[in-house]
């Protein structure tokens, strides 16, 4: 059973700068210059098992997708050193100011086109947007099912999966889905390899295609800005009416100090 | 597009009982439908659920559209995007809200999607401002940069959808006598809705005392560094019989269970007493305890923005402090 399997992956501001990255206090955009960018943690377990699924069932094929700038290139050429077959650059100035709606379309425009793939695998969240709508988003475009927040996954035939979607408090759903559809997973699904010397070498000759609004037939008014039905309106300093005394010096002095200051307050 | 002025709420049950979030996000529709002289709906899916309509109304829902079928006791995503996007076609509310829980963030995006209208993630508030001399509802989620938050606003296609942050919204107060109106909607499965069936749902008990809810929480970061000072902070918890929580990179380490991460994606808590340690204070934190009567940030770096967000601030080092602090603490 050969499968097309499809990967999404995004490049994000690494995370241990998160505090350096500021807001334009006009347009309320990101800015974050000379922050540098990592592939979004969770995609590394979709393209694992991608991979996995891959590797099991001779003759599949995996193809790494990204939308995003130039830079963003950078995550493709990771995805095809780790083992993907071929990478999927959806990249023009038209895409920019996406919310998750029109990211969700632009990726099925791909995918309902030229992708078809069996089977598409997600992060359940990016890092640096936390929404995790793009991936029940993009499922819905393409009218296939979904399953969110996904541990374990199991083929049962070639049409059909089951896959363990963890609630709260370490509860799970046992969902039974048939393929075509997208899972989007969370870290314990797997343990993610490392990138080999001989990865590297081959990711030069595997195809790399960037496609832009036009090649996809993309309809102008559902990309990017324009096809965003959430806008950001406004930035504002939060006020925080608190006492803000800071102490400093020896602890036991702080620690006297502070059983002081919950008695006068009363919470203790 | 005209609306019917409903602000509608995704009523979320597990097996016959009513999500708490759930019922906090209905706190939040009953103060916007004020707002736009509207009224509160809720759309409420399961196998035998009509006492779960019944206490909805006490909870202040003016409508409850109830779909009914054994097909449906636990959550089908097919099948629930389907039924409510049907709904909303039909009845053209003016928002819908869910609350941002698992299942809550399973949902709302496809429904989103199918209906073709904007959807905003986790917000710690949402309001009716004026832009532009018009009356247009506004999300609230932290920013970057210490303390920034960034507003968000629909277009004009409707209803305005959104997810509320566990925790972001007061849970309203019961009333036996409200009066409300129970519409039944038929169900019959299709061959869509059966492409995806939960087989089976497992439901567990929290591990470790919740945060909601709880009186103390004792919160740590990434000042954490090893399992000793896990057993600190725990330690401290126990003699003030406070819930630990953390953040997001203490999560990550797995210092703090997934279910108490504090912050836009993880928990609010209004608790009478929070104790921060060894965390910087980003924005997407510290909007999940504004709410707490009364606040001690302890971290080492005098710069640290946890500083300008908390009542008393202690500077130092965690491993020092905190031994220092049960000694003095476990004598009340
Ligand atoms: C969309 C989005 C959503 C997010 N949602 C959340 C969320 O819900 N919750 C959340 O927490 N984060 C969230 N984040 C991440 C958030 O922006 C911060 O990155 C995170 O809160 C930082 O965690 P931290 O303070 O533990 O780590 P750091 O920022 O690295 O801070 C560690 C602190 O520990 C101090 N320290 C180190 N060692 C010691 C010691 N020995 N004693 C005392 N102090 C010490 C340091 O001085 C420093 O101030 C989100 C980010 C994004 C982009
Ligand atoms: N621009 C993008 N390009 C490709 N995949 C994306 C993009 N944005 C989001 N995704 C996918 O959707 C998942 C959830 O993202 P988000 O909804 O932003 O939290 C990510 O982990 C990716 O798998």
């Amino acid at each position: 059973m050969a499968l097309k399997i499809a990967v999404c992956i995004k490049q994000i501001s690494d995370p241990e700068y998160f505090s350096q990255i500021t807001l334009d206090p006009v347009t309320g955009s990101i800015q974050r210059d000379k922050v540098p960018a990592i592939l979004n943690p969770l995609d590394e377990n979709a393209l694992e098992e991608g991979l996995r699924i891959k590797e099991k069932y001779e003759g599949s094929k995996l193809t790494v997708v990204t939308m995003g700038p130039p830079p963003a290139r950078e995550v493709l050429d990771w995805g095809l050193a780790l083992g993907a077959d071929e990478a999927v650059f959806l990249s023009d100035r038209a895409f920019a100011g996406a919310d998750t709606l029109a990211t969700a379309y632009t990726l099925a425009e791909y995918m309902g086109k030229m992708g078809n793939p069996d089977i598409i695998i997600c992060g359940n969240m990016t890092e640096d947007g936390a929404t995790g709508q793009v991936a029940p988003q993009l499922a819905e475009l393409l009218n296939i099912p979904h399953v969110t927040s996904v541990s374990e996954v199991e083929f049962i035939d070639e049409a059909t999966i089951v896959a363990k979607q963890n609630i709260e408090y370490g509860g799970y759903l046992k969902v039974q889905v048939q393929l075509p559809a997208l899972i989007a997973v969370v870290k314990e699904i797997n343990e993610v390899r490392d990138v080999t010397a001989e990865g590297l070498m081959d990711a030069f000759d595997k195809d790399f295609t960037t496609l832009g609004a036009a090649e996809l037939e993309a309809d102008p008014d559902l990309i990017g800005n324009a096809g965003s039905p959430t806008k950001v309106v406004g930035t504002f300093k939060q006020e925080i009416d608190r006492q803000k005394e800071i102490l400093s010096g020896s602890v036991q002095e702080l620690a006297q100090k502070v059983r002081e200051k919950l008695s006068e307050a009363n919470i203790l | 597009m005209s609306t019917n002025s409903e602000v509608w709420v995704w009523a979320e049950q597990r097996n016959g009982k009513l999500m708490d979030v759930s019922l906090q996000t209905l706190g939040k529709a009953l103060e916007l439908s004020q707002d736009i002289n509207g009224r509160v709906a809720a759309v409420l899916i399961g196998d035998d659920a009509g006492a779960l309509a019944e206490e909805l109304v006490s909870y202040g829902a003016e409508k409850v559209y109830l779909v009914a079928d054994a097909q449906l006791k636990n959550y089908q995503s097919n099948a629930y995007t389907r039924i409510i996007s049907e709904l909303i076609e039909q009845y053209q509310p003016e928002m819908m809200l869910f609350g941002a829980n698992i299942i809550g963030m399973d949902l709302a995006p496809a429904v989103a999607a199918r209906v073709r209208t904007g959807l905003t993630a986790h917000c710690s508030d949402l309001k009716m401002e004026t832009i532009d001399g018009k009356s247009q509802l506004v999300a609230t989620i932290p920013g970057f940069s210490g303390g920034m938050i960034v507003k968000i606003s629909w277009d004009e296609k409707r209803p305005c959808m959104a997810t509320l942050s566990s925790g972001a919204a007061e849970k309203p107060e019961p009333d036996q006598s409200r009066q409300g109106e129970i519409i039944t909607v038929d169900y019959q499965a299709t061959e869509e809705d059966l492409k995806i069936q939960t087989m089976e749902m497992v439901e567990k008990q929290p591990a470790a005392t919740p945060v909601e809810g709880a009186a103390i929480v004792v919160s740590g970061g990434k000042g954490i560094k090893s399992e000793d000072d896990v057993k600190l902070i725990q330690e401290l918890a126990d003699v003030l019989g406070a819930a630990v929580g953390g953040t997001r990179p203490a999560r990550d380490a797995q210092w703090v269970v997934e279910d108490n991460l504090i912050g836009s994606s993880g928990k609010t808590v209004s608790p009478k007493l929070f104790i921060s340690i060894g965390a910087s204070g980003a924005a997407h934190y510290s909007c999940g305890f504004q709410k707490a009567k009364y606040v001690i940030a302890i971290d080492k770096d005098p710069q640290a923005p946890i500083f300008e967000v908390c009542d008393l601030g202690i500077q130092a080092d965690l491993n020092e402090i905190v031994p220092a602090l049960i000694e003095a603490l476990k004598t009340t």
